[in-house]
Protein backbone atom coordinates (compact mmCIF):
# COMPACT_ATOMS: atom_id res chain seq x y z
CA UNK A 1 0.00 0.00 0.00
CA UNK A 2 2.52 2.36 1.77
CA UNK A 3 5.45 1.73 -1.43
CA UNK A 4 2.19 1.82 -4.27
CA UNK A 5 1.93 5.37 -2.88
CA UNK A 6 5.39 5.94 -3.58
CA UNK A 7 5.74 4.74 -7.02
CA UNK A 8 2.53 5.58 -8.40
CA UNK A 9 1.86 8.95 -8.71
CA UNK A 10 5.16 10.06 -10.66
CA UNK A 11 4.24 7.90 -13.65
CA UNK A 12 0.95 10.13 -13.51
CA UNK A 13 1.96 13.14 -12.88
CA UNK A 14 4.06 14.42 -15.22
CA UNK A 15 1.65 14.57 -18.01
CA UNK A 16 -0.62 16.28 -15.42
CA UNK A 17 1.04 18.36 -14.02
CA UNK A 18 0.94 21.46 -16.94
CA UNK A 19 -2.91 20.70 -16.20
CA UNK A 20 -2.51 20.76 -12.55
CA UNK A 21 -0.56 24.48 -13.03
CA UNK A 22 -4.10 25.61 -15.21
CA UNK A 23 -6.49 24.23 -11.85
CA UNK A 24 -4.10 25.47 -8.87
CA UNK A 25 -5.04 28.98 -9.65
CA UNK A 26 -8.85 28.25 -9.04
CA UNK A 27 -7.69 26.51 -5.67
CA UNK A 28 -7.17 22.61 -6.41
CA UNK A 29 -3.20 22.74 -5.34
CA UNK A 30 -4.19 21.69 -2.09
CA UNK A 31 -5.20 17.77 -4.11
CA UNK A 32 -3.26 15.43 -1.80
CA UNK A 33 -0.60 14.19 -4.13
CA UNK A 34 0.93 11.72 -2.22
CA UNK A 35 -1.79 9.36 -3.05
CA UNK A 36 -2.03 7.15 -6.18
CA UNK A 37 -4.40 8.19 -8.42
CA UNK A 38 -7.35 5.83 -9.72
CA UNK A 39 -8.42 8.42 -12.59
CA UNK A 40 -6.26 11.37 -13.96
CA UNK A 41 -8.38 13.37 -15.61
CA UNK A 42 -6.93 15.39 -18.57
CA UNK A 43 -8.52 18.76 -19.91
CA UNK A 44 -11.64 17.08 -20.58
CA UNK A 45 -14.37 18.07 -22.67
CA UNK A 46 -17.86 16.24 -23.45
CA UNK A 47 -20.38 17.78 -25.80
CA UNK A 48 -23.94 16.28 -26.72
CA UNK A 49 -23.82 17.19 -30.33
CA UNK A 50 -23.78 21.02 -30.19
CA UNK A 51 -24.42 20.74 -26.19
CA UNK A 52 -21.15 21.22 -24.16
CA UNK A 53 -21.95 19.19 -21.12
CA UNK A 54 -18.24 19.55 -19.43
CA UNK A 55 -16.17 22.45 -20.32
CA UNK A 56 -11.98 21.44 -19.42
CA UNK A 57 -12.38 19.44 -16.12
CA UNK A 58 -8.90 18.64 -15.44
CA UNK A 59 -8.83 16.57 -11.66
CA UNK A 60 -6.56 13.61 -10.61
CA UNK A 61 -9.15 11.20 -8.16
CA UNK A 62 -7.40 9.46 -5.41
CA UNK A 63 -7.12 5.65 -5.59
CA UNK A 64 -9.40 3.37 -2.55
CA UNK A 65 -11.16 7.04 -1.40
CA UNK A 66 -14.13 8.65 -1.64
CA UNK A 67 -14.58 11.61 -4.00
CA UNK A 68 -17.75 13.55 -3.98
CA UNK A 69 -18.94 15.06 -7.11
CA UNK A 70 -21.32 18.34 -6.38
CA UNK A 71 -23.02 20.88 -8.11
CA UNK A 72 -26.28 22.15 -9.11
CA UNK A 73 -28.80 20.32 -11.31
CA UNK A 74 -27.65 20.56 -15.27
CA UNK A 75 -24.06 21.01 -14.09
CA UNK A 76 -22.41 18.25 -15.75
CA UNK A 77 -21.66 16.11 -12.69
CA UNK A 78 -23.31 12.96 -14.16
CA UNK A 79 -21.53 13.52 -17.03
CA UNK A 80 -18.00 13.44 -15.56
CA UNK A 81 -19.03 10.34 -13.61
CA UNK A 82 -20.13 8.67 -16.72
CA UNK A 83 -17.41 9.65 -18.99
CA UNK A 84 -14.98 7.48 -16.41
CA UNK A 85 -16.58 4.33 -17.32
CA UNK A 86 -18.00 5.31 -20.59
CA UNK A 87 -21.36 5.03 -19.98
CA UNK A 88 -22.06 8.49 -21.38
CA UNK A 89 -21.50 7.09 -24.92
CA UNK A 90 -24.96 5.40 -24.90
CA UNK A 91 -26.30 8.83 -25.64
CA UNK A 92 -25.96 8.73 -29.15
CA UNK A 93 -24.05 12.01 -30.84
CA UNK A 94 -21.91 11.69 -27.78
CA UNK A 95 -18.18 13.36 -28.60
CA UNK A 96 -15.17 13.69 -26.03
CA UNK A 97 -11.55 16.07 -26.32
CA UNK A 98 -8.92 15.75 -23.34
CA UNK A 99 -8.52 12.37 -21.76
CA UNK A 100 -9.49 9.92 -19.19
CA UNK A 101 -6.78 7.70 -17.68
CA UNK A 102 -7.21 4.93 -15.72
CA UNK A 103 -4.50 2.95 -13.93
CA UNK A 104 -2.19 5.12 -16.48
CA UNK A 105 -4.63 4.08 -19.63
CA UNK A 106 -6.21 6.53 -21.48
CA UNK A 107 -9.94 4.60 -22.15
CA UNK A 108 -10.46 6.76 -25.00
CA UNK A 109 -8.08 5.28 -26.70
CA UNK A 110 -8.84 3.98 -29.80
CA UNK A 111 -7.86 -0.06 -28.55
CA UNK A 112 -9.85 0.15 -25.62
CA UNK A 113 -13.14 -2.05 -25.73
CA UNK A 114 -15.71 0.15 -23.46
CA UNK A 115 -17.08 -3.42 -21.93
CA UNK A 116 -13.62 -3.98 -20.96
CA UNK A 117 -13.26 -0.84 -19.10
CA UNK A 118 -17.25 -1.20 -17.41
CA UNK A 119 -16.46 -4.75 -16.27
CA UNK A 120 -13.72 -2.79 -14.09
CA UNK A 121 -15.39 0.56 -13.48
CA UNK A 122 -19.00 -0.43 -11.80
CA UNK A 123 -21.81 1.63 -11.35
CA UNK A 124 -24.19 2.19 -9.19
CA UNK A 125 -27.37 4.38 -10.19
CA UNK A 126 -30.04 6.43 -9.05
CA UNK A 127 -32.66 4.69 -8.95
CA UNK A 128 -32.38 1.45 -7.88
CA UNK A 129 -32.72 -1.41 -11.36
CA UNK A 130 -32.68 -4.94 -10.21
CA UNK A 131 -33.09 -6.87 -13.15
CA UNK A 132 -37.17 -8.03 -12.75
CA UNK A 133 -37.28 -11.21 -14.40
CA UNK A 134 -34.32 -12.60 -11.83
CA UNK A 135 -34.18 -13.26 -8.56
CA UNK A 136 -31.84 -12.13 -5.49
CA UNK A 137 -29.23 -14.55 -6.33
CA UNK A 138 -29.35 -14.41 -10.20
CA UNK A 139 -29.05 -10.81 -9.74
CA UNK A 140 -26.12 -10.59 -7.84
CA UNK A 141 -24.45 -13.41 -9.32
CA UNK A 142 -25.64 -12.37 -13.31
CA UNK A 143 -22.42 -10.06 -13.88
CA UNK A 144 -20.05 -12.91 -13.22
CA UNK A 145 -22.52 -15.40 -15.54
CA UNK A 146 -21.92 -13.13 -17.91
CA UNK A 147 -18.32 -13.45 -17.73
CA UNK A 148 -18.60 -16.90 -17.99
CA UNK A 149 -18.37 -18.16 -14.63
CA UNK A 150 -20.08 -21.87 -14.63
CA UNK A 151 -18.33 -23.15 -10.77
CA UNK A 152 -21.24 -23.17 -8.74
CA UNK A 153 -19.22 -23.41 -5.22
CA UNK A 154 -17.23 -20.58 -6.42
CA UNK A 155 -21.13 -18.50 -7.56
CA UNK A 156 -22.19 -19.81 -4.28
CA UNK A 157 -19.36 -18.41 -2.02
CA UNK A 158 -18.80 -14.85 -4.30
CA UNK A 159 -22.73 -14.32 -3.80
CA UNK A 160 -22.97 -14.46 -0.03
CA UNK A 161 -19.88 -12.47 -0.19
CA UNK A 162 -21.43 -9.73 -2.05
CA UNK A 163 -24.78 -9.46 -0.58
CA UNK A 164 -22.42 -9.39 2.74
CA UNK A 165 -20.48 -6.35 1.74
CA UNK A 166 -23.68 -4.65 0.18
CA UNK A 167 -25.37 -5.51 4.04
CA UNK A 168 -27.75 -6.92 2.82
CA UNK A 169 -26.79 -10.58 3.73
CA UNK A 170 -28.45 -11.06 6.74
CA UNK A 171 -32.07 -9.74 5.41
CA UNK A 172 -32.36 -12.08 2.55
CA UNK A 173 -30.17 -14.74 3.00
CA UNK A 174 -33.59 -16.90 3.29
CA UNK A 175 -34.87 -15.67 0.16
CA UNK A 176 -32.19 -15.70 -2.29
CA UNK A 177 -34.78 -17.26 -5.08
CA UNK A 178 -37.25 -14.93 -4.58
CA UNK A 179 -37.48 -11.66 -7.21
CA UNK A 180 -34.98 -9.14 -6.73
CA UNK A 181 -38.24 -6.38 -7.31
CA UNK A 182 -40.00 -8.09 -4.30
CA UNK A 183 -37.35 -6.34 -1.97
CA UNK A 184 -37.89 -2.57 -0.59
CA UNK A 185 -36.28 0.58 -2.42
CA UNK A 186 -33.41 0.77 0.14
CA UNK A 187 -32.87 -3.14 -0.13
CA UNK A 188 -32.89 -3.17 -3.77
CA UNK A 189 -30.55 -0.48 -4.02
CA UNK A 190 -28.08 -2.31 -1.41
CA UNK A 191 -28.73 -5.37 -4.12
CA UNK A 192 -27.74 -3.13 -7.47
CA UNK A 193 -25.21 -2.48 -5.02
CA UNK A 194 -24.08 -6.32 -4.47
CA UNK A 195 -24.44 -6.47 -8.17
CA UNK A 196 -21.92 -4.33 -9.09
CA UNK A 197 -19.43 -5.36 -6.40
CA UNK A 198 -20.13 -9.21 -7.25
CA UNK A 199 -17.74 -8.68 -10.45
CA UNK A 200 -14.69 -7.45 -8.08
CA UNK A 201 -14.60 -3.79 -10.00
CA UNK A 202 -11.36 -1.93 -9.25
CA UNK A 203 -13.98 1.18 -8.84
CA UNK A 204 -17.62 1.93 -8.28
CA UNK A 205 -19.72 4.91 -9.76
CA UNK A 206 -22.15 6.12 -8.01
CA UNK A 207 -24.92 8.24 -9.42
CA UNK A 208 -27.06 9.96 -6.41
CA UNK A 209 -27.64 6.23 -4.90
CA UNK A 210 -29.72 7.36 -2.10
CA UNK A 211 -31.42 10.47 -3.89
CA UNK A 212 -34.70 7.96 -4.28
CA UNK A 213 -34.36 6.59 -0.41
CA UNK A 214 -35.92 7.51 2.88
CA UNK A 215 -33.20 8.66 5.53
CA UNK A 216 -32.84 5.53 7.08
CA UNK A 217 -32.15 3.51 4.04
CA UNK A 218 -29.74 6.56 2.69
CA UNK A 219 -27.75 6.55 5.95
CA UNK A 220 -27.22 2.57 5.77
CA UNK A 221 -26.34 3.42 1.71
CA UNK A 222 -23.96 6.06 2.96
CA UNK A 223 -22.69 3.50 5.27
CA UNK A 224 -21.66 0.96 3.06
CA UNK A 225 -20.21 3.63 1.01
CA UNK A 226 -18.03 4.15 3.76
CA UNK A 227 -16.67 0.57 4.47
CA UNK A 228 -16.74 0.04 0.52
CA UNK A 229 -13.97 2.66 0.58
CA UNK A 230 -11.48 0.28 2.21
CA UNK A 231 -11.66 -1.96 -0.96
CA UNK A 232 -12.48 0.16 -4.05
CA UNK A 233 -12.54 4.00 -5.04
CA UNK A 234 -15.35 5.14 -4.62
CA UNK A 235 -17.03 8.46 -6.81
CA UNK A 236 -20.09 9.46 -5.77
CA UNK A 237 -22.36 12.19 -7.74
CA UNK A 238 -24.61 13.87 -5.05
CA UNK A 239 -26.71 16.79 -5.08
CA UNK A 240 -27.27 16.53 -1.21
CA UNK A 241 -23.89 18.96 0.08
CA UNK A 242 -24.95 17.47 3.57
CA UNK A 243 -24.22 13.77 2.06
CA UNK A 244 -20.84 14.60 0.54
CA UNK A 245 -19.92 16.62 3.41
CA UNK A 246 -20.82 13.14 5.68
CA UNK A 247 -19.43 10.52 3.88
CA UNK A 248 -16.51 11.87 1.05
CA UNK A 249 -12.62 12.23 1.40
CA UNK A 250 -12.60 14.49 -1.84
CA UNK A 251 -15.41 16.99 -3.05
CA UNK A 252 -15.36 18.54 -6.48
CA UNK A 253 -17.18 21.26 -7.22
CA UNK A 254 -18.94 21.56 -10.68
CA UNK A 255 -21.03 24.23 -12.11
CA UNK A 256 -22.11 24.87 -15.79
CA UNK A 257 -19.79 22.32 -16.76
CA UNK A 258 -16.70 23.72 -15.37
CA UNK A 259 -14.78 22.06 -12.36
CA UNK A 260 -14.57 25.56 -10.06
CA UNK A 261 -12.82 23.53 -6.86
CA UNK A 262 -11.11 20.13 -6.40
CA UNK A 263 -10.02 19.93 -2.79
CA UNK A 264 -10.40 17.64 0.68
CA UNK A 265 -13.61 17.74 1.81
CA UNK A 266 -13.02 19.66 4.79
CA UNK A 267 -11.59 22.22 2.68
CA UNK A 268 -14.28 22.70 0.40
CA UNK A 269 -16.83 22.79 3.63
CA UNK A 270 -14.94 24.62 6.11
CA UNK A 271 -12.46 26.96 3.74
CA UNK A 272 -13.46 26.92 -0.12
CA UNK A 273 -10.90 28.98 -2.06
CA UNK A 274 -13.00 30.17 -4.38
CA UNK A 275 -16.39 32.92 -4.16
CA UNK A 276 -18.62 30.07 -5.74
CA UNK A 277 -18.30 26.69 -3.60
CA UNK A 278 -18.43 29.08 -0.71
CA UNK A 279 -22.30 30.87 -2.49
CA UNK A 280 -23.05 27.10 -3.21
CA UNK A 281 -22.15 25.50 -0.29
CA UNK A 282 -23.91 28.07 2.26
CA UNK A 283 -27.02 27.91 0.16
CA UNK A 284 -26.99 31.05 -1.36
CA UNK A 285 -27.41 29.48 -5.33
CA UNK A 286 -28.51 26.12 -6.42
CA UNK B 1 -74.31 21.42 -1.63
CA UNK B 2 -72.94 19.68 -4.33
CA UNK B 3 -69.73 20.66 -6.00
CA UNK B 4 -70.78 21.48 -9.63
CA UNK B 5 -68.93 19.38 -11.40
CA UNK B 6 -70.50 16.07 -9.72
CA UNK B 7 -73.33 15.82 -11.98
CA UNK B 8 -70.66 15.67 -15.12
CA UNK B 9 -68.97 13.01 -13.31
CA UNK B 10 -71.42 11.12 -13.30
CA UNK B 11 -72.54 11.38 -17.00
CA UNK B 12 -69.23 10.66 -17.89
CA UNK B 13 -69.02 7.58 -15.92
CA UNK B 14 -72.45 6.25 -16.79
CA UNK B 15 -71.39 7.06 -20.86
CA UNK B 16 -68.03 5.61 -20.56
CA UNK B 17 -69.77 2.37 -18.87
CA UNK B 18 -71.92 2.41 -21.45
CA UNK B 19 -69.59 2.21 -24.43
CA UNK B 20 -67.42 -0.23 -22.42
CA UNK B 21 -70.68 -2.35 -22.26
CA UNK B 22 -71.55 -1.78 -26.19
CA UNK B 23 -68.14 -3.28 -27.20
CA UNK B 24 -68.82 -6.77 -24.72
CA UNK B 25 -72.48 -6.75 -26.39
CA UNK B 26 -71.27 -6.36 -29.29
CA UNK B 27 -69.14 -9.77 -29.44
CA UNK B 28 -72.08 -11.04 -28.09
CA UNK B 29 -74.27 -10.23 -30.25
CA UNK B 30 -72.09 -11.69 -33.36
CA UNK B 31 -71.27 -14.76 -31.33
CA UNK B 32 -75.61 -14.91 -30.70
CA UNK B 33 -76.62 -14.14 -34.68
CA UNK B 34 -73.87 -16.62 -36.03
CA UNK B 35 -75.12 -19.23 -33.75
CA UNK B 36 -78.73 -18.30 -34.76
CA UNK B 37 -77.30 -18.64 -38.58
CA UNK B 38 -76.88 -21.98 -38.62
CA UNK B 39 -79.00 -23.67 -35.81
CA UNK B 40 -79.84 -26.05 -38.46
CA UNK B 41 -76.44 -27.18 -39.22
CA UNK B 42 -75.41 -27.49 -36.01
CA UNK B 43 -79.00 -29.90 -35.03
CA UNK B 44 -78.62 -31.83 -38.77
CA UNK B 45 -74.63 -32.57 -37.81
CA UNK B 46 -74.16 -32.12 -34.24
CA UNK B 47 -70.49 -33.06 -33.64
CA UNK B 48 -69.52 -33.99 -36.58
CA UNK B 49 -69.75 -30.94 -37.98
CA UNK B 50 -66.39 -30.27 -36.33
CA UNK B 51 -64.78 -34.03 -36.33
CA UNK B 52 -65.76 -35.23 -40.66
CA UNK B 53 -64.03 -34.10 -43.10
CA UNK B 54 -66.47 -34.47 -46.32
CA UNK B 55 -67.58 -30.81 -48.13
CA UNK B 56 -69.77 -32.06 -50.23
CA UNK B 57 -72.33 -29.17 -51.21
CA UNK B 58 -74.14 -31.40 -53.52
CA UNK B 59 -75.02 -34.22 -51.54
CA UNK B 60 -75.45 -32.01 -48.37
CA UNK B 61 -72.67 -33.34 -46.00
CA UNK B 62 -70.68 -31.18 -44.45
CA UNK B 63 -67.81 -31.53 -42.18
CA UNK B 64 -65.44 -28.69 -41.09
CA UNK B 65 -62.30 -30.42 -40.38
CA UNK B 66 -60.33 -29.44 -43.50
CA UNK B 67 -60.69 -26.33 -42.91
CA UNK B 68 -59.88 -26.20 -39.15
CA UNK B 69 -56.98 -27.79 -39.98
CA UNK B 70 -55.90 -25.55 -42.70
CA UNK B 71 -56.48 -22.99 -40.73
CA UNK B 72 -54.75 -23.85 -37.96
CA UNK B 73 -51.24 -24.99 -39.97
CA UNK B 74 -51.28 -21.98 -41.96
CA UNK B 75 -51.62 -19.65 -39.14
CA UNK B 76 -48.54 -21.67 -37.24
CA UNK B 77 -46.70 -21.54 -40.52
CA UNK B 78 -47.23 -17.71 -40.56
CA UNK B 79 -46.17 -17.45 -36.93
CA UNK B 80 -42.77 -19.46 -37.21
CA UNK B 81 -41.44 -16.92 -40.15
CA UNK B 82 -42.77 -13.87 -38.89
CA UNK B 83 -42.53 -14.19 -35.25
CA UNK B 84 -38.39 -14.88 -35.07
CA UNK B 85 -38.47 -11.75 -38.13
CA UNK B 86 -40.66 -9.29 -36.82
CA UNK B 87 -38.92 -9.42 -33.09
CA UNK B 88 -35.42 -9.45 -34.63
CA UNK B 89 -36.42 -6.72 -36.52
CA UNK B 90 -37.83 -4.80 -33.67
CA UNK B 91 -34.78 -5.44 -31.70
CA UNK B 92 -32.74 -4.05 -34.78
CA UNK B 93 -35.19 -1.18 -34.86
CA UNK B 94 -34.91 0.04 -30.90
CA UNK B 95 -31.12 -1.38 -30.03
CA UNK B 96 -28.91 -1.39 -32.65
CA UNK B 97 -29.96 1.01 -35.85
CA UNK B 98 -28.66 4.04 -36.16
CA UNK B 99 -31.40 6.75 -36.34
CA UNK B 100 -30.48 7.60 -40.34
CA UNK B 101 -31.63 4.27 -41.26
CA UNK B 102 -34.35 4.05 -38.84
CA UNK B 103 -37.09 6.06 -39.78
CA UNK B 104 -37.20 4.56 -43.16
CA UNK B 105 -37.40 1.08 -42.04
CA UNK B 106 -40.51 1.65 -39.85
CA UNK B 107 -41.87 3.50 -42.81
CA UNK B 108 -41.54 0.85 -45.26
CA UNK B 109 -42.52 -1.45 -42.34
CA UNK B 110 -46.28 0.81 -42.14
CA UNK B 111 -46.43 0.77 -46.08
CA UNK B 112 -46.58 -3.01 -46.19
CA UNK B 113 -49.57 -2.61 -43.38
CA UNK B 114 -50.77 -0.65 -45.81
CA UNK B 115 -51.46 -2.21 -49.07
CA UNK B 116 -54.73 -4.30 -49.59
CA UNK B 117 -54.71 -7.84 -48.86
CA UNK B 118 -55.86 -8.78 -52.67
CA UNK B 119 -52.59 -6.47 -54.16
CA UNK B 120 -50.56 -8.93 -51.88
CA UNK B 121 -52.75 -12.20 -53.04
CA UNK B 122 -52.12 -11.02 -56.79
CA UNK B 123 -48.60 -10.47 -55.86
CA UNK B 124 -48.69 -14.16 -54.24
CA UNK B 125 -50.42 -15.76 -57.24
CA UNK B 126 -48.05 -13.90 -59.87
CA UNK B 127 -44.78 -13.30 -58.48
CA UNK B 128 -44.62 -15.50 -55.04
CA UNK B 129 -46.04 -18.57 -55.71
CA UNK B 130 -44.06 -19.51 -59.54
CA UNK B 131 -40.22 -18.26 -57.57
CA UNK B 132 -41.23 -20.41 -54.63
CA UNK B 133 -42.38 -23.83 -57.02
CA UNK B 134 -39.02 -22.75 -58.99
CA UNK B 135 -36.49 -22.31 -56.29
CA UNK B 136 -36.70 -22.74 -52.27
CA UNK B 137 -39.89 -25.30 -52.43
CA UNK B 138 -37.66 -27.93 -54.58
CA UNK B 139 -34.60 -27.11 -52.73
CA UNK B 140 -36.96 -28.04 -49.12
CA UNK B 141 -37.90 -31.29 -50.91
CA UNK B 142 -34.36 -31.75 -51.55
CA UNK B 143 -32.95 -31.24 -47.96
CA UNK B 144 -36.28 -32.30 -45.88
CA UNK B 145 -37.92 -34.79 -48.55
CA UNK B 146 -37.58 -37.75 -46.32
CA UNK B 147 -40.11 -35.96 -43.93
CA UNK B 148 -43.82 -36.25 -44.42
CA UNK B 149 -44.16 -32.66 -44.72
CA UNK B 150 -42.58 -31.98 -47.63
CA UNK B 151 -43.09 -35.14 -49.71
CA UNK B 152 -45.51 -34.55 -52.42
CA UNK B 153 -45.60 -33.14 -55.55
CA UNK B 154 -45.26 -29.36 -56.11
CA UNK B 155 -47.88 -27.28 -57.67
CA UNK B 156 -47.08 -23.81 -56.09
CA UNK B 157 -50.45 -23.10 -54.58
CA UNK B 158 -50.40 -24.88 -51.43
CA UNK B 159 -50.46 -24.51 -47.24
CA UNK B 160 -47.08 -23.43 -47.47
CA UNK B 161 -47.68 -20.63 -49.50
CA UNK B 162 -50.81 -19.44 -47.64
CA UNK B 163 -48.97 -19.61 -44.26
CA UNK B 164 -46.31 -17.57 -45.92
CA UNK B 165 -48.49 -14.40 -47.82
CA UNK B 166 -50.00 -14.58 -44.17
CA UNK B 167 -46.28 -14.09 -42.31
CA UNK B 168 -46.00 -11.10 -45.02
CA UNK B 169 -49.44 -9.98 -43.55
CA UNK B 170 -48.71 -9.83 -39.67
CA UNK B 171 -45.26 -9.09 -40.12
CA UNK B 172 -46.16 -5.22 -39.86
CA UNK B 173 -48.67 -5.62 -36.50
CA UNK B 174 -45.86 -8.17 -34.92
CA UNK B 175 -42.96 -5.32 -35.62
CA UNK B 176 -44.42 -2.54 -34.79
CA UNK B 177 -46.24 -3.81 -31.33
CA UNK B 178 -42.73 -5.29 -30.64
CA UNK B 179 -40.97 -2.22 -31.13
CA UNK B 180 -43.74 -0.49 -28.84
CA UNK B 181 -42.99 -2.90 -25.99
CA UNK B 182 -39.23 -2.85 -26.54
CA UNK B 183 -39.06 1.04 -26.66
CA UNK B 184 -40.91 1.16 -23.32
CA UNK B 185 -38.56 -1.23 -21.62
CA UNK B 186 -36.69 2.28 -19.22
CA UNK B 187 -32.94 2.98 -20.33
CA UNK B 188 -31.76 2.32 -16.78
CA UNK B 189 -32.42 -1.46 -17.56
CA UNK B 190 -30.25 -1.76 -20.30
CA UNK B 191 -27.72 0.67 -18.30
CA UNK B 192 -27.50 -2.26 -15.30
CA UNK B 193 -26.35 -4.57 -17.83
CA UNK B 194 -23.88 -2.11 -19.66
CA UNK B 195 -22.47 -1.34 -16.19
CA UNK B 196 -21.86 -4.57 -15.68
CA UNK B 197 -19.43 -5.00 -18.52
CA UNK B 198 -22.22 -6.61 -20.97
CA UNK B 199 -21.81 -6.57 -24.78
CA UNK B 200 -24.94 -5.27 -26.38
CA UNK B 201 -26.04 -8.94 -27.38
CA UNK B 202 -26.01 -9.41 -23.79
CA UNK B 203 -27.92 -6.07 -22.86
CA UNK B 204 -30.62 -7.02 -25.21
CA UNK B 205 -30.72 -10.59 -23.59
CA UNK B 206 -30.34 -9.91 -19.98
CA UNK B 207 -32.14 -6.40 -20.01
CA UNK B 208 -34.39 -5.92 -22.53
CA UNK B 209 -35.48 -9.20 -24.03
CA UNK B 210 -36.40 -10.93 -20.77
CA UNK B 211 -37.46 -7.89 -19.33
CA UNK B 212 -40.26 -7.59 -21.85
CA UNK B 213 -41.19 -11.11 -22.96
CA UNK B 214 -44.86 -11.14 -21.72
CA UNK B 215 -45.08 -7.78 -23.97
CA UNK B 216 -43.52 -9.32 -26.80
CA UNK B 217 -45.77 -12.24 -25.93
CA UNK B 218 -49.07 -10.20 -26.42
CA UNK B 219 -47.52 -8.94 -29.65
CA UNK B 220 -47.22 -12.52 -30.85
CA UNK B 221 -51.16 -13.55 -29.96
CA UNK B 222 -51.91 -9.92 -31.52
CA UNK B 223 -50.31 -11.45 -35.01
CA UNK B 224 -51.78 -14.55 -34.44
CA UNK B 225 -55.35 -13.25 -34.11
CA UNK B 226 -54.38 -11.43 -37.52
CA UNK B 227 -53.47 -14.36 -38.83
CA UNK B 228 -56.61 -16.87 -38.21
CA UNK B 229 -58.82 -14.31 -39.69
CA UNK B 230 -56.55 -13.46 -42.83
CA UNK B 231 -58.93 -14.24 -45.93
CA UNK B 232 -58.11 -12.81 -49.21
CA UNK B 233 -54.88 -13.17 -50.02
CA UNK B 234 -54.88 -17.08 -48.39
CA UNK B 235 -57.59 -17.96 -50.80
CA UNK B 236 -55.80 -16.57 -53.81
CA UNK B 237 -52.66 -19.09 -52.67
CA UNK B 238 -53.70 -21.67 -50.61
CA UNK B 239 -55.29 -23.54 -53.44
CA UNK B 240 -58.95 -24.35 -51.60
CA UNK B 241 -59.31 -27.71 -51.64
CA UNK B 242 -60.84 -29.57 -48.41
CA UNK B 243 -58.63 -32.11 -47.26
CA UNK B 244 -55.90 -33.12 -44.58
CA UNK B 245 -52.72 -33.40 -46.27
CA UNK B 246 -49.23 -34.00 -43.93
CA UNK B 247 -47.42 -32.66 -46.75
CA UNK B 248 -47.39 -28.73 -46.94
CA UNK B 249 -47.08 -28.18 -50.93
CA UNK B 250 -50.69 -29.91 -51.03
CA UNK B 251 -53.18 -27.40 -51.56
CA UNK B 252 -55.42 -26.29 -48.60
CA UNK B 253 -57.96 -24.29 -47.68
CA UNK B 254 -58.97 -22.34 -44.29
CA UNK B 255 -62.24 -21.27 -42.66
CA UNK B 256 -62.33 -17.32 -43.65
CA UNK B 257 -61.13 -19.26 -47.21
CA UNK B 258 -64.41 -21.43 -47.53
CA UNK B 259 -66.57 -18.76 -46.30
CA UNK B 260 -65.24 -16.35 -49.19
CA UNK B 261 -65.50 -18.74 -51.53
CA UNK B 262 -68.81 -19.85 -51.59
CA UNK B 263 -71.05 -17.99 -49.85
CA UNK B 264 -72.42 -16.47 -52.83
CA UNK B 265 -73.10 -20.29 -54.27
CA UNK B 266 -74.84 -21.49 -50.93
CA UNK B 267 -78.24 -22.05 -52.72
CA UNK B 268 -79.28 -24.22 -49.87
CA UNK B 269 -80.89 -23.46 -46.40
CA UNK B 270 -78.60 -26.21 -45.20
CA UNK B 271 -74.94 -25.12 -47.15
CA UNK B 272 -76.19 -21.34 -46.03
CA UNK B 273 -76.20 -22.49 -42.62
CA UNK B 274 -73.11 -24.87 -42.92
CA UNK B 275 -71.26 -21.75 -44.25
CA UNK B 276 -72.36 -19.78 -41.26
CA UNK B 277 -71.37 -22.60 -38.86
CA UNK B 278 -67.87 -22.04 -39.94
CA UNK B 279 -68.06 -18.59 -38.99
CA UNK B 280 -69.06 -19.91 -35.88
CA UNK B 281 -66.41 -21.98 -35.58
CA UNK B 282 -63.94 -19.56 -36.54
CA UNK B 283 -65.27 -16.71 -34.33
CA UNK B 284 -65.43 -19.52 -31.12
CA UNK B 285 -61.14 -20.58 -32.35
CA UNK B 286 -60.01 -16.56 -32.06
CA UNK B 287 -61.63 -16.16 -28.90
CA UNK B 288 -60.50 -19.58 -27.46
CA UNK B 289 -56.49 -18.48 -28.99
CA UNK B 290 -57.14 -15.43 -26.94
CA UNK B 291 -58.32 -16.47 -23.89
CA UNK B 292 -55.54 -18.89 -23.73
CA UNK B 293 -53.41 -16.39 -24.27
CA UNK B 294 -54.29 -14.27 -21.38
CA UNK B 295 -54.22 -17.06 -19.37
CA UNK B 296 -51.05 -18.42 -20.08
CA UNK B 297 -49.69 -14.42 -19.82
CA UNK B 298 -51.34 -14.89 -16.53
CA UNK B 299 -49.12 -17.40 -15.29
CA UNK B 300 -46.42 -16.71 -16.88
CA UNK B 301 -46.96 -13.22 -15.15
CA UNK B 302 -47.15 -14.53 -11.79
CA UNK B 303 -43.99 -16.28 -12.08
CA UNK B 304 -42.40 -12.99 -12.38
CA UNK B 305 -44.78 -10.89 -10.37
CA UNK B 306 -45.22 -12.46 -7.15
CA UNK B 307 -44.65 -9.45 -5.02
CA UNK B 308 -43.10 -7.45 -8.61
CA UNK B 309 -45.43 -4.51 -7.95
CA UNK B 310 -44.71 -2.58 -5.22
Amino acid sequence: MESAAIIDPPMITPVSLPQQQVTSDSGSADVAPERPHAFAVERLSIFYGEKKAIEDVTLTIPSKMITAIIGPSGCGKSTLLRSLNRMHELVPNTRIEGKVLFAGKDIYAPEVDPVVIRRRIGMVFQKSNPFPTMSIAENVLVGLKLNGVRDRAFLRERLEQSLRMAALWDEVKDDLHKPGISLSGGQQQRLCIARAVAVEPEVLLMDEPASALDPIATAKIEELIHELSSNYTVVIVTHNMQQAGRCSDYTAFLYLGRLIEFASTTKIFTNPSERQTEDYITGRFG
Amino acid sequence: MAPPSSFGDKVFKWLTLAMALAVVALVFLVGWQLARGSSLAIRRFGFHFLATSTWDPVAEQFGALPFIYGTAVSSLIALIIAVPLSIATAVYLTELAPPWIRQPIISLIEMLAAIPSVILGLWGIFVMIPWLRDHPFPFLKKIFGWTPFFREPIYGVSMLAGGIIIAVMILPIITSVSREILRSVPNLQREAAYALGATRWEVTRIAVLSYAKKGLFGAVILGLGRALGETMAVTMVIGNTPQIRASLFAPGYTLASVIANEFTEATTDLYLQALFEIGLVLFGITILANLLAQLLLKTLGSTIKSGAVQ
